[in-house]
């Protein structure tokens, strides 16, 4: 035991004279949930559109002025044809272009039909699909409007059905509720696979291990004076950004903090396993660090952090099965916009533990003292 | 106390270590002397346990290295060719640190290591990454010994040292050597040879000869003469057309002439040289030294390979 707390009083005092690491613990926590949230966002701020209306009439002004009213469009160019709206669609200048054709006007009088031609820059696919999203929200209440003031008495109203959605768990759709125990995960998982499991390369590099493998010391000790300061530090990161989460975006927390604390110790120990592994098979730091940051990144995109993990092909979602991020991005977000208990999450509990312990024991396994 | 029988070393088609075997005796200060890549590291890790031999046997205090790795470490310090403290903690933490791991304490054996750590006392609090190469050397000595090992391994311990510091650290080895440490040390100086009990030389994982530095260097075969010349080059140009020569090299400013036993007399070499043209040079007997019989078994081994 005494030697075992001269190890771990060894890895803090390393830790604390790293002088890049106190910016890691406190600034990275910090820039992850203040621009990293913000910038994960699938909202549309703004979208630049062209005009280009041949018609001239009162209902086409009377559309545009729909379209003008709405803050998230910003009407920059009425060209006068269409290839000019092109041009400028091509040219970057704007995000979608719509074209009112002649006699839209006449046709919406007389036919109770008029067309529109909308074009869309769909080189990023889901932006494109948002923004024709709001305008064919805005042009769908103008013919609404059209059609209930009644421009002609003969028309009669549709039949419609009306979805009245609710919104479980977060009501406004705050997309920041959803983002942010996400971004929580990643800020975990790089503390513990970067720091955790560059920690043992590092003493390869320095050929320090040289001198440590001739000592009596124990696999388990030396291991565990890896991996307990990076424990502690991820946890305190994990606390540090929840607690800005909650400060910034008001992110509800309903579930219980014991809880969420507990199973991130866990997840911890699997990340930190994982980190350690990575080192036992690397001899630098450069390699590790390659490696980690590949399984990282495989990791985090498959996670359904950014995108749903249901709008996945079928094998993904299979693969997702042996995803430890997928579990606990899911456990995440349900202890804290769900408030779910261990009960509702222990399918996701048991599957981390397995890991965990597989993972450790690996890394145990494959630290050897003789080559 | 260190036995090594038929000890075989291979990494993929390159032999490190070419069936050797070697015994060194209890108290004995024990050096291996040979160029980079002899197979010196090699030995004295399989010895500390660090690296597994392909093929025969070697026991340290009547320990085997591969089963009785554990006990092993606890008897021998061992000292890498490379600096292996933490530059991070400062002298002191390094010296608690290690002394930890071995479940003892600094005050415990720190009769051991006064004279020596004493010298770098004044650092403590000094990051070891600070220290000069001597001072490293010497933490590094310190480090090895806190848990009061019976053998002491190391690794070309005064690679990259200064002169001065090497000599101190010599005397300080004659110290642990004298309080009874076995202690097998490496070296590519061959100077520093002369200052162990015995010496193995080693080349390409074989031991060309072991015996005292004495021995080794008064049952030199050859004839051996010191010439000294102003043109150096052009002399040795000279000198390797000579009947009987064996080999001739440049130690500084004086030429080592190896000649075939009782062929020549400086005279005979001297009328040579003057017959080339070559007259304001001196031509002497001398003694061996170790680096003279290191090159001459070199090249009977290379021979015969």
């Amino acid at each position: 035991m005494r030697t075992l707390f001269y190890i771990l009083q060894k890895e803090f005092i390393q830790i604390f004279r790293n002088k890049s690491m106190l910016p890691i613990i406190f600034v990275m926590p910090l820039v992850q949930m203040l621009v990293l949230v913000f910038a994960a966002t699938n909202e549309l701020r703004q979208v630049d559109l062209a005009i280009v209306d041949f018609d001239h009439s009162v209902s086409s002004r009377e559309m545009v002025a729909g379209i003008k009213g709405n803050p998230f469009f910003k009407v920059r160019q009425n060209p006068e044809n269409t290839t000019d709206a092109e041009n400028l669609l091509i040219g970057n200048k704007i995000d979608l272009a719509l074209v009112i054709p002649r006699y839209f006007d006449k046709d919406l009088k007389t036919n109770k039909h008029a067309d529109v031609q909308v074009l869309v820059d769909a080189v990023n696919g889901n932006a494109a699909q948002l923004s024709l999203g709001y305008l064919s929200t805005v042009i769908g209440s103008y013919s609404a409007s059209v059609l209930n003031s009644g421009v002609k008495p003969v028309f009669r109203p549709m039949k419609t059905v009306d979805i009245k959605p609710t919104y479980w768990f977060n009501p406004e759709l705050n997309y920041k509720y959803y983002m942010a125990p996400g971004i929580l995960v990643v800020l975990i998982t790089v503390v513990g696979m970067l720091l955790g499991g560059m920690n043992l390369v590092r003493e390869k590099e320095l050929g320090t291990i040289e001198q440590i493998n001739v000592t009596p010391l124990k696999k388990w000790q030396f291991i565990a004076g890896k991996l307990l300061p990076f424990l502690v530090i991820g946890l305190f990161d994990l606390g540090f950004g929840l607690l800005v989460a909650r400060l910034a975006f008001n992110i509800p927390i309903r579930g219980s903090l014991l809880l969420l604390f507990s199973l991130a110790s866990i997840y911890l120990v699997l990340v930190l396993s994982w980190g350690l592994f990575i080192s036992t098979i690397s001899d630098t730091q450069q390699q590790a660090t390659f490696v980690a940051f590949f399984s990282l990144i495989v990791f985090i995109m498959m996670s359904g952090l950014f995108t749903p993990v249901e709008s996945m092909p079928d094998w993904a979602q299979k693969l997702d099965f042996i995803n430890p991020l997928y579990y606990f991005v899911k456990i995440m977000r349900s202890v804290l916009l769900k408030g779910s208990n261990f009960a509702d999450i222990f399918n996701e509990f048991a599957a981390l533990s397995v890991f965990a312990a597989s993972l450790f024991g690996l890394a145990i396994f494959r630290y050897r003292k003789t080559s | 106390m260190i036995e090594v029988k038929d000890l075989h070393k291979q990494y993929g088609d390159i032999v490190a270590l070419d069936k050797i075997s070697l015994s060194v005796g209890k108290g004995e200060l024990f050096g291996l002397i040979g160029p980079d890549g002899a197979g010196k590291t090699s030995l004295m890790r399989i010895l500390m346990s660090l690296l597994l031999p392909n093929g025969g046997k070697a026991t340290m205090s009547g320990l085997d290295v591969v089963a009785d790795y554990k006990k092993i470490r606890l008897i021998t310090g061992y000292m890498p060719g490379r600096f292996s403290l933490y530059p991070d903690l400062t002298v002191e933490e390094n010296l608690k640190f290690f002394a930890t791991v071995f479940g003892t304490t600094i005050e415990e054996n720190y009769y051991l290591i006064k004279d020596i750590y004493q010298q770098i006392e004044p650092f403590k609090t000094r990051r070891a990454g600070k220290l000069s190469g001597g001072m490293k050397q010497k933490l590094a000595l310190s480090c090895a010994l806190i848990h009061k090992p019976e053998i002491l391994i190391l690794d070309e311990p005064t690679t990259g040292v200064d002169a001065v510091s090497r000599k101190e650290f010599w005397e300080m080895l004659k110290r642990l050597n004298n309080m009874g440490i076995t202690i097998l040390v490496s070296t590519p100086y061959m100077d520093e040879a002369s200052l162990c009990d015995r010496i193995a030389l080693i080349q390409q994982g074989s031991l060309m000869s072991v015996a005292t530095p004495k021995e080794m260097t008064g049952s030199f075969p050859e004839d051996l003469w010191a010439v000294r010349t102003r043109k150096i080059y052009d002399t040795s140009k000279f000198l390797e057309k000579l009947p009987s020569v064996i080999s001739v090299n440049s130690f500084g400013q004086v030429l080592h002439l190896v000649t075939q036993k009782g062929r020549h007399t400086s005279g005979s070499v001297q009328k040579f040289l003057s017959d080339q043209g070559e007259l304001e040079i001196s031509v002497t007997p001398m003694e061996a030294t170790i680096e003279d019989v290191f090159i001459l078994l070199m090249n009977h081994h290379n021979h015969r390979q």
